[in-house]
Order: C-alpha cells, then sequence, then structure tokens
C-alpha cells in the first residue's frame, strides 16, 4: 500500500523553478532515500510531500487522500497529528528541556502533559540520553540532540517521519548511530520514512533510492535501457 | 590481502599450528571466504623454504597435524618492514568506469545511464554492507566500513562526472 505520494509535482521560487514533474511514491512502511546535488529540489520535494509547500502544479496523496488541496489549517492538524520531522540541525526549543522537547508534539496534539512527559521519558533508554531529561538543547553535544530531535519526531507514533539530513552536522559514527536509532524505530513502529541526504552511507540504510536532479526524480535502476 | 604476511604476522605473535592459523585468519580476515588447507600448507612451505620460518619437531599425539611453525628473525623484520610500509594509494586514474564513460560519450552513447545504473550497483552493494555492519560483530563492522567508504568515494566520482559530462562531451567531439 502507498504512504505517501507525489504526481507530476511542479513548483517554481518566483522565476526559478524547483521541481518540474516531479513523481515519487513510497510504500506504507517503507523507507525511501531522497539523493540528489545540492539545489536539485530534494528538500522542496520533501517539503511538498509533508504538505508545508503546495505544489504550482501536480498532486499530493497522503494514504490515499489528496492533500495539496487542502486548507493551510487542515495540512498543519494532518503534519501534527500524521507526521514526525527530523532535521539537519535538531531545532529544537532551546527554552524547553530535552524531556520537553520530545513530548513537544503530543502537547501541541492535545496531550496532557503529565502523560505526555511520561511517553516522552520512555525514548530517554530507547535511545541511549538516559539521565539528560533536564538538560536544555544547549546542553547536549550534537549527537544527543540529533537523538532527542528523533525522539520527538517519533513519539506521536507518527504514519511518515520526514527526516531532511538527519545527519548532516554530525560525524560519521555519531551519525550512524542515528541512522542506526532512526531506522530501528521505524520499523518497530511500522513507520514510513523519507530521508533526505546526500550522502550515500547514510541512503544506503533505506530500503530503495530515488534521485532528485533538475527537478525530477529518477528511480535507481541496476539494469540499463537499450543505448 | 596478502595471505603469507598475514601468516607470517600471525606467526610473529607466537608459534602455532596450521590448523591454529588457519582458524585466526578465517575469524579475522577472510570474512566469508575460508582459507583452504590446502593453501595455508603451501604457503608455510614456502615461507619455509624462504627461511622466513621454520618447521618445529613433529609432537606426538593424535590427530593429522602436529607441526608447529616458528617465525625467524628474517621473517619477523619482513613482517616489521610490511607493516611499517605505507600500502600505495593507488590512484586510480584509468578506471574501467573512466574508460567506458569516455567510450560512451566518443561513440554517442548514453554515458549519464551508464553511470546511474552503476550508481544504482554501488548502492546496492551499500545496502547489503550496511546489513551486514547491523547485524555483524566489530569485525565485521569495520571491514563493511571500508567498503563503505571506498564505494561511497566512487559515488562522489560518479556525481562529480555526471556534472562534467557536457564538458566532457564537447572535448570528446573535439579531438
Amino acid at each position: 500500500m502507498t504512504a505517501i505520494e507525489a504526481r507530476d509535482v511542479t513548483l517554481s521560487f518566483g522565476e526559478t523553478p524547483a521541481l518540474r514533474g516531479a513523481t515519487v511514491s513510497v510504500a506504507s512502511g517503507g523507507i525511501v532515500a531522497v539523493m540528489g546535488p545540492s539545489g536539485s529540489g530534494k528538500s522542496t520535494l520533501l517539503h511538498c510531500l509533508a504538505g508545508i509547500l503546495v505544489p504550482d502544479s501536480g498532486e499530493i496523496h497522503f494514504e490515499g487522500r489528496r492533500i495539496d488541496t487542502l486548507s493551510e489549517t487542515e495540512r498543519s492538524a494532518l503534519r501534527r497529528d500524521r507526521f514526525g520531522f527530523v532535521f539537519q540541525f535538531g531545532q529544537l526549543v532551546p527554552e524547553l528541556s530535552a524531556e520537553e522537547n520530545i513530548a513537544l508534539p503530543l502537547l501541541l496534539s492535545g496531550v496532557k502533559r503529565g502523560e505526555a512527559l511520561a511517553r516522552a521519558r520512555v525514548w530517554f533508554d530507547r535511545l541511549d540520553l538516559g539521565g539528560l531529561n533536564a538538560r536544555r538543547s544547549g546542553e547536549l553535544s550534537g549527537g544527543q540532540a540529533q537523538r532527542v530531535a528523533l525522539a520527538r519526531g517519533m513519539v506521536a507514533r507518527p504514519e511518515v517521519l520526514c527526516a531532511d539530513e538527519p545527519t548532516g552536522a554530525l560525524d560519521s559514527l555519531t551519525g550512524e548511530q542515528v541512522m542506526e536509532l532512526l531506522v530501528t524505530s521505524a520499523r518497530e513502529q511500522g513507520t514510513t520514512v523519507v530521508l533526505v541526504t546526500h550522502e550515500p552511507r547514510v541512503a544506503a540504510y533505506a530500503d530503495r533510492e530515488v534521485i532528485v536532479r533538475d527537478g525530477k526524480v529518477n528511480s535507481l535502476s541496476t539494469v540499463a535501457g537499450p543505448g | 590481502m596478502s595471505v603469507p604476511m598475514t601468516l607470517l604476522g600471525l606467526l610473529e605473535r607466537e608459534p602455532s599450528h596450521g590448523y591454529d592459523l588457519k582458524r585466526d585468519y578465517d575469524t579475522f580476515f577472510s570474512r566469508g571466504k575460508p582459507l583452504p588447507f590446502g593453501q595455508v600448507y603451501a604457503t608455510l612451505g614456502r615461507l619455509a623454504r624462504d627461511g622466513k620460518i621454520v618447521v618445529g619437531e613433529v609432537e606426538p599425539g593424535v590427530g593429522p597435524e602436529r607441526k608447529r611453525y616458528v617465525i625467524t628473525e628474517r621473517g619477523a623484520t619482513e613482517v616489521e618492514s610490511w607493516l611499517t610500509e605505507p600500502v600505495e594509494a593507488e590512484p586510480n586514474l584509468q578506471t574501467v568506469l573512466f574508460t567506458k564513460v569516455v567510450l560512451a560519450l566518443m561513440l554517442g552513447r548514453p554515458a549519464e545511464e551508464y553511470l546511474d545504473v552503476q550508481r544504482a550497483t554501488h548502492l546496492r552493494r551499500m545496502q547489503e554492507l550496511t546489513e551486514i555492519k547491523r547485524s555483524g560483530n566489530l569485525v565485521d563492522t569495520m571491514l563493511a566500513d571500508h567498503g563503505l567508504f571506498h564505494l561511497e568515494a566512487d559515488l562522489h566520482w560518479i556525481d562529480t562526472t555526471v556534472a562534467r559530462l557536457d564538458a566532457l562531451r564537447t572535448m570528446v567531439a573535439q579531438r
């Protein structure tokens, strides 16, 4: 079953085209790596899939339902309730503790504070963050902050996790640990993952890779077409 | 992998029987390609012939193999110089892939498609190695890492080459 899909999507920023007929679908529970050179449109594609950006033309479908025609309020609710996000720089809220940061999506969805924090705490052992509950983001290492960001992305058991260069700011070994945790928790929860990365070693954690080039998506094939 | 040098190195650690050498080699270095006993003994024979090891007396006991091999001063010197000498940083300036790209352009074939296929092949292998890392022990992980970093370097070359194809096509056409 398809979890999320872009059909012939185009989007320009002013005069600059970012996507020119991008089509991609991600199977439910699958992990797809979206690769491509800088400026190829891979992050723009992710933002369209997540309903953050609305395409100029084409369609975005989530679990069989078209979402690009929804209002901003409806798309915002959809993102909050069904999607999780991890970005290159954790983008944690500096005023909140690690525990509160993880609980944030639950609190925003109306889960009571006690329950939200209890659910957040489960992630500390799982991601080897024991004892860091009260730390602010400035008191965490890059790898710890990114694990907190991952927990925040996964805590509400989203159907889809959108990860944009989640290891881009980390060294190889720390990035690898984050990817291992991302893949393991996504598999445990059955979460579909759209992973934007320019790093092949990160993409290798995915089930499938696609490459965005000049605003179009190529599925990688192991067989060349006829010359 | 240099089998003779590896066996020699294992013998510098301690005198060993052929069986023990094979076991240690397979544990650390062979990764799914066990060293045949025949190769172990043939290699030990050559090392002994060249004066790098000596064969101890046959030890009393049951079993087919009771010879203990001992490294000589000459063998130990060789291990030392092999370890301290850096491995050649192979420039690989004339790879098969490079030749294919240039020929494809000369023949008006779709070089970019070929490179895409190569990219996919590399990524498949990287997925396999990543799976080995995720399920294996530390030795598996380190060996898989070595492969992954090399494949990644190839992929960077592929990406850069794709970005330069138009320029390369023009250059090839002018000659």
